[in-house]
Formats: C-alpha cells, structure tokens, sequence
C-alpha cells in the first residue's frame, strides 16, 4: 500500500516533458518532488504565476508571491505572473495540459465530487470547477476508501459535484486505474496488493483485463 | 493628462454609502486593499455586498468588515480560514454565494470589457449551473453567466501615477487589474505613487483610463498567511 508520497511518486511518472501542469492542494503538490530533473515542465499556479519554484529560504519570504495554497514560494528562471482572467484563459483554453487534483468521490463515469459536504461547513471551489471542466487530462490523486473504510471509486457520486464527466486516470494507495467507456479499468497495482483487495474496495465496475503489474517507479 | 490623484484614503472614498456592491482585489490576503478596508470599517458603512475571491482572516482583509457586522453577502470562490465568516454563514446572517473562481475572474473582466454575459464550461452539471441558462457548443456544454455589477472597485496596485496609470508585483496582480473598470469608480491605492512620466509606457499592466481615484497607501503590513519556507542545505 502507498503513503502520500508514494501516490504523488508515481503520479510524476505520468508528467511529461513540455507539459504544462497545474497542481491542486494536498498529494498533487508533492508530485513536484518527484519530477526528474531532465523532464522539461512547468508548474502553473492559478492565483497568477507560471513556472513556480519551490518554497524560498528562511528571511527570502515575499508576501507578494504564493501559491494558490496562499504559501510563500519562488519562481524559477523563465517564470511569468499574470491576472486571474488570463490565468483562467490558460486553464479553460486547454493550454496547461494535466491537472493533478485531490478527490472525495469519483464515479464510473469521471464525475469528481471534492468541494462540498452538505450539512458542513462549505469553503468553496476555488478553481476546481474551472479546472476540471477544462482540462483534456485529469488525474486524481486520492485514497482508494475513506476514513470509514468505504470505496471512494463508486458507481455515482453521492456528493455534490464538481465536474461531470471529467476525470481521466485515478491513482490511489492500492492502484492505478483509468476511467473509460463508465468504468474503471485496472491498470496497475501498488507493491503487495492484490487484484481481489482492489476489486473489494472498489464499489464502481472494476474491468481486470490480463496481468495486472505492479507499479514500478 | 486628466488627474487622478486624491490626497488620502478618506477623499477616495468619497461617496460610499449603506447598501452598495463593491468589488475588492486580492488573493488570499496578497494583493488586498488594506487602506480602503480600513477606512470602511472607520466608516462603519453596512448591509454591504462585497465581491471578492476571499473573505480575509478573522482579525485582517474583509474579515475586519465581517466582525463588525458590515457585510450582508459575499461574493467570493473560497472563504475559508475564517471563524467569524463560518458563524455568521451558520446562523444565516450573512448570505454567501459562492462562484467557480475563473467565472468570478472572468465576471468582472466582462463588467470591464462591456459584455453582459458569456458562456463558460466551468459548473456545468453542478449546482452552480442550477437555474441558469445551458448551451451547448462544439460538442460541450457551456452555462451563461452574467457580469457583475458594482458601485466601487478597490483595487491595489505596486507602483502607480496621476494619470491613474497601474503596474502590479507579483501575485498580488490577481483580481485587481479586472476589477477595474468594472465599477462605476474604481479606487486604486498603491504602493508608491510616482511622478508623471516615471512608469515606462511600456510596462503598463492597467491603463489609466480604467481608475478614477489614485492615492498612496499610508501604510502596507502585507500580512503572509501561510509563512512557508525550505531550510538551506
């Protein structure tokens, strides 16, 4: 089974050179750590900022510039700042390629629900909604079951949603797998687990076809 | 070169009252403008409706307003971090409409630019598409949003001139350069305020044509909420 990091590893598997990638809170913004360094790719924050960097060094803090998580970052040589609108442009014009988002519930047929609990306290969207109406490739970065040990790769989403239809791939700490034709086809298992554990946490149709490898990174 | 400038917070914001919309800059707490919040809550001006991405933090940004009970709805996309806004959305004195943050971008970029409504693909199939007007184009479905309308635009910019003229640092450009324009007077208040013909033409970002009042902010605490930082190898 993966930790947090080990889903955002072999997230960065999936980033390749002349992406442009936009990255939500939580594991998406691990998957940073784990790009090799002879990909060519660059981060876009949709706040205003393409080609962001990492955090800056203690006394380098500039109130200025951070990130859609509203932490202090930097940017890299070649970096841009921009307004919101045009920051938008890039997303709803399909110029970033992939978004790597966080998720409650994903459905068999690529809806994502991850903004709103009725009956809790609702924070908001942000830009999910623009984000994943959007975006040709969308991978979700999320546990495979829920604090309550129930599937959260489900036949419909019981929350509200986010987006219809969107979702691309998921990766969770058990797997990887791709959302097409309304169902998830396995793709890859994580190291130790077997295919009747996915099958077992998975309440959406799980289509198995052949040999199911076990990731590598 | 038709002149902008106002003397202090307090002539630029001449003519606010009771009841209106305005629009505030800013993401998070980068990019807001400090001055004209506080000379609001010195004000006391309520039954507000504000437009802004956020909603500040309890004891700094729009959160100053929320505490004094000024506010009646907020427009924004994401207002957490805030427990003063929670309680207040609980108890259902403060309506709260909550919008796709590229749509609330994109709204008031459309106030500004003259077009009343646009279709975008974002909320479609949600509930922030419920009782709008859906369409379908190339095979997608996009939902009709209207532009906002405003009183006031309050707007923070770096560097500034007479001729309302506007440059942005960083990511505190955010909402702030679509929001003006986009109110029937657009307040600008920045950093440093400079003698005509110092900012390059160039490297304008906001045409003057856009801000009807310009000042000099007295003071920027440009408060960091979440201080992040790497230690050095």
């Amino acid at each position: 089974m993966l930790d947090k990091n080990g889903i955002a590893k072999r997230i960065a598997k999936e980033v390749k050179s002349g992406y442009y990638v936009n990255l939500g809170i939580g594991i998406p913004t691990l998957v940073a750590n784990f790009v090799r360094d002879d990909i060519e790719v660059e981060f876009q924050s949709e706040n205003g900022i393409l080609g962001m960097g990492p955090f800056p060094f203690e006394g380098e803090e500039d109130a200025d510039i951070i990130n859609a998580g509203k932490q202090t970052i930097t940017t890299m040589p070649g970096a841009s700042f921009f307004d919101s609108a045009t920051s938008f442009s890039m997303i709803r014009g399909k110029h970033v390629h992939l978004t790597i988002l966080g998720a409650m519930e994903v459905s068999e047929n690529g809806d994502i629900a991850n903004w709103k609990i009725p009956g809790k306290m609702v924070k908001g969207m942000g830009g999910a909604m623009d984000l994943v109406a959007s975006a040709d490739h969308i991978i979700v970065a999320m546990m495979h079951t829920n604090k309550r040990g129930e599937s959260k790769l489900l036949k419909r989403c019981s929350l509200p949603l986010t987006g219809v239809g969107c979702v691309t791939k998921v990766v969770t700490n058990l797997a990887v797998l791709e959302v097409k034709n309304n169902q998830f086809y396995l793709l890859e298992r994580a190291p130790g687990i077997s295919v009747e554990e996915i099958k077992s946490a998975t309440e959406g149709t799980l289509i198995v076809e052949g040999e199911i490898p076990e990731m590598n990174f | 070169m038709i002149n902008k400038k106002v003397n202090n917070v307090k002539e630029a914001l001449s003519g606010v009252a009771n009841n209106m919309t305005f629009m505030l800059g800013g993401f998070g707490l980068c990019g807001i403008p400090e001055n004209a919040i506080s000379e609001l809550v010195r004000l006391g001006v309520d039954n507000l409706t504000c437009i802004s991405n956020n909603a500040g933090v309890d004891n700094f940004g729009l959160g100053l307003l929320l505490q004094n009970k000024q506010i009646k709805k907020m427009i924004s996309s994401y207002v957490g971090e805030n427990d003063e806004f929670e309680r207040q959305m609980l108890s259902g004195e403060l309506e709260v409409e909550l919008t796709p943050q590229g749509t609330l971008a994109e709204k008031c970029r459309a106030a500004q630019a003259g077009f009343p409504a646009f279709y975008t693909p974002a909320g479609y199939g949600t509930e922030v598409a419920e009782g709008k007007e859906v369409r379908e184009f190339n095979g997608k479905m996009h939902v009709l949003e209207p532009a906002y309308r405003a009183d006031y635009a309050f707007v923070k910019a770096w560097k500034g001139d007479e001729a309302g003229n506007l440059i942005f640092k960083g990511t505190a450009r955010n909402f702030n350069p679509l929001m003006c324009g986009a109110a029937s007077i657009t307040v600008a208040e920045v950093e440093e305020l400079v003698p005509l013909g110092e900012l390059d033409p160039n490297q304008i970002h906001t045409p003057g044509i856009f801000v009807q009042r310009i000042f000099q902010g007295e003071k920027f605490e440009k408060r960091i909420e979440q201080r992040t930082v790497r230690q050095r190898s």
